[in-house]
């Protein structure tokens, strides 16, 4: 399952890229298992995520909690707690 | 009745204003957020979700309208980069009544802090940090479950 993940503010930086494609194993099935299996992949995905505390998601642009399943999502955002206004 | 932007250009507050006011209501309240100047900070550069932002402030807007009797609900919230003293975001509620109105923008307001997906970074002489949300906004927020 391809799922198109987006990032944004320091946790985009810390990638070091807004956008990429990914296809996680079945085994991944949250938001938790993703940030977990991303972290894998490179340096910058380790350091962006060292602190799920402090991560926030959406699935298909809605808000939820780390423990929601991914379910059949096609875009998928990590990001930190909000600060508009 | 619903009028959301999100935007780089500045915030016209009297077109804002007077778009609500021709709804033809007793009552416009407004709130508008502006840059501060506290700490040294010289710019303020504001990050969203292209299409998951506009959703999440017609939610927003949608949800004041079924809580309040409301005639007109704007939005209105800048992206990019701003200076100090510019305007950062306008919310504004027509209604036929005061309590009305004034009741819903600080609903949306206080809302808007957590529900949609922005992010602020400061601009300062010796660098840019990103905000850290703030308990208080959480609480506030939550005051209106």
């Amino acid at each position: 399952m391809t799922i198109s993940m987006l990032y944004f503010a320091w946790v985009r930086e810390r990638i070091g890229t807004g956008e990429e494609q990914v296809d996680p194993p079945e085994a991944v099935r949250n938001i938790a298992d993703l940030i977990d299996w991303l972290s894998r992949q490179s340096d910058g995905h380790a350091a962006a995520f060292a602190e799920p505390a402090k991560l926030r998601a959406a699935i298909d642009q809605s808000f939820v909690p780390l423990d929601a399943l991914l379910g059949n999502a096609r875009e998928v955002a990590i990001f930190p707690p909000v600060t508009g206004g | 009745m619903i009028r959301v932007s999100v935007d780089p250009a500045p915030i016209e507050l009297g077109v804002e204003v007077a778009a609500l006011e021709e709804r033809g209501a007793g009552g416009v309240a407004t709130f508008t957020g502006v840059v501060r100047t506290d700490d040294g900070v010289e710019a303020l550069e504001l990050e969203h979700y292209p299409g998951m932002t506009e959703a999440a402030l017609c939610a927003l807007a949608e949800a004041a309208i079924d809580r309040w009797n409301l005639r007109g609900v704007t939005i209105v919230h800048r992206v990019g980069k701003m200076v100090a003293g510019e305007r950062i975001v306008f919310v504004g509620t027509a209604a036929a009544h005061r309590r009305e109105a004034l009741e819903a923008c600080a609903y949306l307001i206080d809302r808007l802090k957590t529900d949609a997906p922005f992010w602020k970074r400061e601009w300062l002489a010796g660098g840019r940090r990103w905000v850290e949300p703030r308990a208080t906004d959480a609480e506030a927020a939550a005051g209106w479950a």
